[in-house]
C-alpha cells in the first residue's frame, strides 16, 4: 500500500472510532455541487499522477488528486480523450471529485457517462480499508460492479484514491451546424436524427437556436453536414467549451441554476423559466428562483428528477426524493460502507 | 459472510408455494425437475425441491415472500444458457424460471429504448426494433436463446463490445425485487437517476441481488453500413499485433475477434468454409456511415498488410460477410469435433499480454496432455481458451478443471480477470479468492447483505465465503504482483 493511501486509511480509522466527519477535497472545484457537506477537509490533491497509460489498450490509471487538465494533455499527446467530455468548473478540478459527482459533458447521450468509462475504483471506505474493485481491462464481470457506483455517490461511500478509466480516440474531424427552431420542434429533431445512424456527438438548445456537434471520420463528418443541413458554425469549438463549463451567458449571474435530467423525448416542460436544453433533449437548466415542488412536478411528469445544481438553499433537498425501497438500499449501503456515517455526511442530502 | 439459511423441509416449501393467491404454477415431479437440474455448466447438476413459472411481475413478488419469511433459497433461470453455472438450482431451494415473462412491452422508435420482459430473447429485441432501424448492441453468441434478464444479471458481453459496450451500458433501468420482495424500480427513461448508481450494482449481480421482472433497453441506430475482413497471419502473435496496431491507429473497430490453429481446423472439418491455412485468423469488423466505414475499411485493409497478414478477405456483400462470419459464429459448436467434450475459459487481460499469456496458455496444455484451441475477443483482451478433454477417461475433466484455473490464475498474474463476460457463478468462485482480497469479498457479501439480508438469492454463487477462500488457501495475486513468488503455488 502506498504510505499516502495508508496515511489516508489512517485518518478514516481514526476519524471513524472518534465518528468525527470528513469532508473529502480535490481541487475544491465543486463546493457548490450538492448539499452542503461538514467535516474536517480531506486533501487528496497531493495524491496526483498518472499510475499507467497505454495508448494501445485504450486504457488509463490514475490517482484521484490528478487534474483533468493533466489527464487531458496527456490523453491528446496521443490523440485519445476521456470521451465523456468531463466539465472542470475550474482549472484545479480533479478526476476523483469529477467520477464522485459523474459528472459528464455535451457528448455524454452519444457516448456515455463518466460512470459507463470507469473499469476499476481503488478506494478506503468508512472502515479505513484500503479495497480494488473492477480492473484496468474493458471486459470485466468479477464480483459486483462497486468501482461504477462510486461514480456519482459524492465520496459518501468511500475516498476514491485511483481510478482506471476506459479512453477512446479524438475523432479526426468535427463541425458544428445551427438551426433555427422551436423547443417542440427541437426535441423532436434531435431524437430522429439520434435514430439515424448520424455522427452526432452533441446538441444544445436556447432561445430558439438548435446547435449540433458532429465528430467522427472526415468523410462522415462531410456526409452529414450534407445531409443534415443548417448554417455552419465556425466557432463552434469554443461554444462547446463554454457549454461544457457553465461559461455561456445563459449560465451567468446568481440566479439559481436547476437542473432537470428527463426522457430526452419528453415535451417541453413548459416552465417559464429561461431554459438551455443539452443531451438529446435529456438535460435541461432552468434559471430562477422556484419552489421545489413544481420543479420537481415537472421533472416527474417528464420522466426523470430535478436536481438544485447552483446556487440556492443548499442545506436540504438539493437532490430528488428517493422512492422508499430505493431509500432503504441507500441506507444499508451507506451503512455498511461507512458504518460511523463519517464520508461527506449529508452531501447527497441524507446519505 | 453469506447467511446459510438452515433446510425447510420440502413439504413446508411446497405448503408455502401453494398458499399463495392466485396459484403459482409449480413443477415439483421428480422427472419434471430433471429438466431444470443444469445450465450450459453441465458438469454440475442439481435438483431444486420446485421450480415455480411465474406469469408476472406481481406473481415474482409473490413468490419471494412467500420463500423469504423461511428461508427458502430462491434461484432464478432463464433460458439456462450461462456457462458457469450460475443458474444451477439449489438443492434445498425453489428454481425460478421467468421465460414465461416474455412480453416486448414497448419498443419507442423515438426515445430509442424497448420496455421488455426478463424472459424474451436478446436476438427478439433486435428483431422487434428492426422496422424503426435501431438493435439492442449487446450480443452474446447465445443470443437467439439467452434472455435479457438472463443477459443483465451477468452483465453479458459479445463481438461488439470494443465499440458498443457492455450490457451495463445499454441498459436504462430495470425493476427488480430484492431478497425481502420488494419491488424496487432503477433507473427509468433518463440518462440518469437520483441517488446511487443501483443500476450498475445489480448489472451482472448473478441473481444474487434479485429479481428482474422488467427491463428498459437502450437501443442504437443500425449501422448504414459494415465491412468485414478476415486476415490469415503465420503465429498467433503477429494477428495479436495486428490488434493493437490497429487500436494504434486510432480505430476503434466493432469487432475484433481472433481464431487460433485449433479452432480454424475444427471450422473446416465441420463447416468447409474454405477458410486460408494459417496459424490465426483476425476478423475485423467495421461499420458507421457509408463514407465513414469505408475509410476504416481501407485503413485496416493496409494496416494488416503491413502487419505482416499473408492473406485478406474483404466481404464483398452481406452474404459474404455472414460467410465470414459463420467461422466464428459456428466456432464452438464446430469445437465439438475436436473431442466430446470441453471446458470453455473467460479470463480478460490486457491486449499487450496476449501472445505471451497464449505462449503459456499453450505450454500449460502441454504440460497437462490436453488441447487448448482459442478463439477469443481480441480487441478487449477477453480470451476463451477451450480445453478439450474426453470424460469417458477417469481423471481428464478433473485434469481440465485444474488446468482452466491455472490459466485464469494466468490472466490475474497479467493485471488480467478471471471472467470478462461469462460471470464467475460456481465456476470461478476459487479463483475470486485470488483476485479479491478478504477485504473485497467481504465488501461483496456487506453488498448482497444490502438487497438480501436473510441471504436467500442464488446463495453459494458468484461470491465464495471468506471461509472457503481459507480453506482454499487464500492467495492474493494484485496487479501481476504475486506474493512470494519464489513459493510454488498449488
Amino acid at each position: 500500500m502506498s504510505d499516502f493511501i495508508a496515511q489516508i486509511a489512517e485518518r478514516v480509522r481514526e476519524h471513524a472510532a472518534r465518528k468525527s466527519p470528513l469532508r473529502i477535497r480535490g481541487g475544491g472545484t465543486k463546493d457548490f455541487l450538492g448539499a452542503t457537506g461538514a467535516g474536517e477537509p480531506l486533501d487528496l490533491s497531493s495524491y496526483a499522477g498518472i499510475v499507467a497509460y497505454e495508448p494501445r489498450e485504450l486504457v488509463l490509471t490514475v490517482r484521484a488528486g490528478t487534474r483533468i487538465s493533466d489527464i487531458e494533455r496527456a490523453l491528446e499527446a496521443e490523440g485519445q480523450m476521456l470521451p465523456f467530455e468531463p466539465p472542470r468548473f475550474g482549472e484545479a478540478a480533479t478526476i476523483g471529485g469529477t467520477v464522485a459527482c459523474n459528472l459528464s459533458g455535451p457528448r455524454r447521450p452519444y457516448a456515455g457517462a463518466a460512470r459507463d468509462f470507469v473499469l476499476g475504483a481503488r478506494i478506503v471506505n468508512g472502515k479505513g480499508e484500503d479495497l480494488s474493485f473492477g480492473g484496468r481491462v474493458i471486459k470485466n464481470v468479477a464480483g459486483y460492479d462497486v468501482s461504477r457506483l462510486m461514480a456519482g455517490a459524492f465520496g459518501t461511500l468511500g475516498v476514491l484514491t485511483e481510478l482506471s478509466f476506459k479512453v477512446l480516440p479524438r475523432p479526426a474531424a468535427e463541425a458544428t451546424l445551427a438551426f433555427e427552431m422551436d423547443e417542440a420542434a427541437m426535441i423532436e429533431a434531435v431524437n430522429r436524427w439520434a435514430g439515424q445512424p448520424l455522427p452526432l456527438s452533441a446538441t444544445a438548445w436556447e432561445s430558439g437556436v438548435l446547435r449540433v456537434r458532429l465528430s467522427g471520420a472526415a468523410s462522415a463528418v462531410a456526409a452529414a453536414r450534407a445531409k443534415l443541413g443548417g448554417a455552419d458554425v465556425p466557432e463552434g469549438a469554443d461554444y462547446w467549451q463554454s457549454l461544457r463549463e457553465q461559461a455561456l451567458p445563459f449560465f451567468g449571474g446568481d440566479a439559481p441554476l436547476w437542473r432537470l435530467s428527463v426522457a430526452q423525448t419528453a415535451e417541453p416542460l413548459g416552465l417559464t423559466m429561461p431554459q438551455l436544453v443539452e443531451w438529446g433533449g435529456g438535460q435541461r437548466w432552468l434559471r430562477g428562483e422556484a419552489e421545489l415542488g413544481p420543479m420537481r412536478d415537472a421533472a416527474q411528469k417528464a420522466r426523470g428528477h430535478a436536481t438544485r445544481f447552483r446556487g440556492g438553499e443548499r442545506t436540504a433537498g438539493v437532490f430528488h426524493p428517493l422512492a422508499p425501497a430505493i431509500a432503504k438500499i441507500h441506507r444499508r449501503l451507506k451503512e455498511a460502507f461507512d458504518p460511523a456515517g463519517i464520508l461527506n455526511p449529508g452531501r447527497m442530502d441524507n446519505f | 459472510m453469506t447467511l446459510a439459511p438452515s433446510p425447510a423441509s420440502r413439504g413446508t416449501v411446497l405448503a408455502a408455494l401453494g398458499a399463495v393467491r392466485p396459484p403459482l404454477s409449480v413443477v415439483a415431479e421428480a422427472e419434471c425437475l430433471a429438466a431444470f437440474e443444469t445450465d450450459a455448466y453441465i458438469q454440475v447438476r442439481e435438483t431444486p425441491l420446485a421450480a415455480v413459472l411465474p406469469e408476472s411481475e406481481a406473481e415474482v413478488i409473490a413468490l419471494v415472500r412467500a420463500l423469504a419469511p423461511i428461508g427458502v433459497p430462491v434461484v432464478t433461470r432463464g433460458a439456462g444458457t450461462g456457462i458457469s453455472g450460475g443458474a444451477i438450482p439449489h438443492a434445498d431451494g425453489v428454481l425460478a424460471v421467468l421465460t414465461r415473462l416474455r412480453a416486448i412491452v414497448r419498443i419507442d422508435a423515438a426515445a430509442r429504448l424497448a420496455v421488455v420482459e426478463p424472459g424474451v430473447p436478446n436476438a427478439q429485441v433486435s428483431e422487434a426494433a428492426r422496422p424503426a432501424g435501431l438493435h439492442f448492441a449487446p450480443d452474446p453468441s447465445s443470443q437467439v436463446v439467452s434472455t435479457i434478464g438472463g443477459n443483465i444479471a451477468e452483465n453479458a458481453g459479445g463481438v461488439h463490445c470494443l465499440k458498443y459496450g457492455l450490457t451495463v451500458h445499454n441498459v436504462l433501468g430495470v425493476r427488480l425485487v430484492d431478497g425481502e420482495g420488494e419491488l424496487l424500480e432503477i433507473g427509468g427513461e433518463a440518462l440518469d437517476a437520483p441517488g446511487y448508481d443501483l443500476l450498475a450494482l445489480v448489472t451482472g449481480s448473478e441473481g444474487n441481488l434479485g429479481l428482474i421482472t422488467r427491463a428498459t433497453l437502450r437501443l442504437l441506430p443500425r449501422p448504414e453500413s459494415t465491412q468485414t475482413v478476415l486476415a490469415a497471419f503465420d503465429t498467433v502473435k503477429a494477428g495479436a499485433e495486428a490488434v493493437g496496431a490497429i487500436i494504434g491507429a486510432g480505430l476503434v473497430p466493432a469487432a475484433l475477434e481472433m481464431m487460433d490453429r485449433v479452432v480454424i481446423d475444427a471450422c473446416e472439418r465441420y463447416m468447409a468454409l474454405g477458410l486460408p491455412k494459417a496459424d490465426a485468423l483476425l476478423l475485423v469488423e467495421v461499420d458507421g456511415g457509408r463514407e465513414e466505414a469505408g475509410e476504416a475499411l481501407g485503413q485496416v485493409e493496409a494496416l494488416l498488410a503491413a502487419a505482416g497478414a499473408t492473406e485478406v478477405r474483404v466481404a464483398k456483400d452481406d452474404d459474404e460477410r455472414a460467410k465470414l462470419w459463420k467461422s466464428r459464429k459456428g466456432a464452438f459448436a464446430a469445437l465439438a469435433s475436436v473431442l466430446p467434450d470441453y471446458y470453455t475459459m473467460d479470463g480478460t487481460i490486457p491486449r499487450r499480454a496476449l501472445p505471451e499469456v497464449l505462449e503459456a496458455v499453450y505450454a500449460l496444455g502441454r504440460e497437462y496432455g490436453l488441447t487448448i484451441g482459442n478463439v477469443f475477443h481480441a480487441g478487449d483482451g477477453n480470451m476463451h481458451p477451450c480445453i478439450f478433454y474426453d470424460a469417458t477417461k477417469p481423471g481428464e475433466f478433473e485434469r481440465s478443471e485444474e488446468l482452466g484455473g491455472k490459466i485464469l490464475e494466468l490472466c490475474i498474474d497479467h493485471g488480467g480477470t478471471i471472467t470478462g463476460e461469462h460471470g464467475v457463478g460456481l465456476e470461478k468462485l476459487k479463483q475470486m479468492c485470488l483476485q479479491f482480497r478478504e477485504g473485497e469479498i467481504a465488501a461483496f457479501h456487506d453488498v448482497k447483505r444490502v438487497f438480501d439480508p436473510a441471504g436467500i438469492l442464488n446463495p453459494g454463487k458468484a461470491v465464495p465465503t471468506l471461509k472457503r477462500c481459507a480453506e482454499w488457501g487464500g492467495m492474493h495475486v494484485r496487479a501481476g504482483r504475486v506474493p512470494r513468488p519464489d513459493i510454488p503455488r498449488f
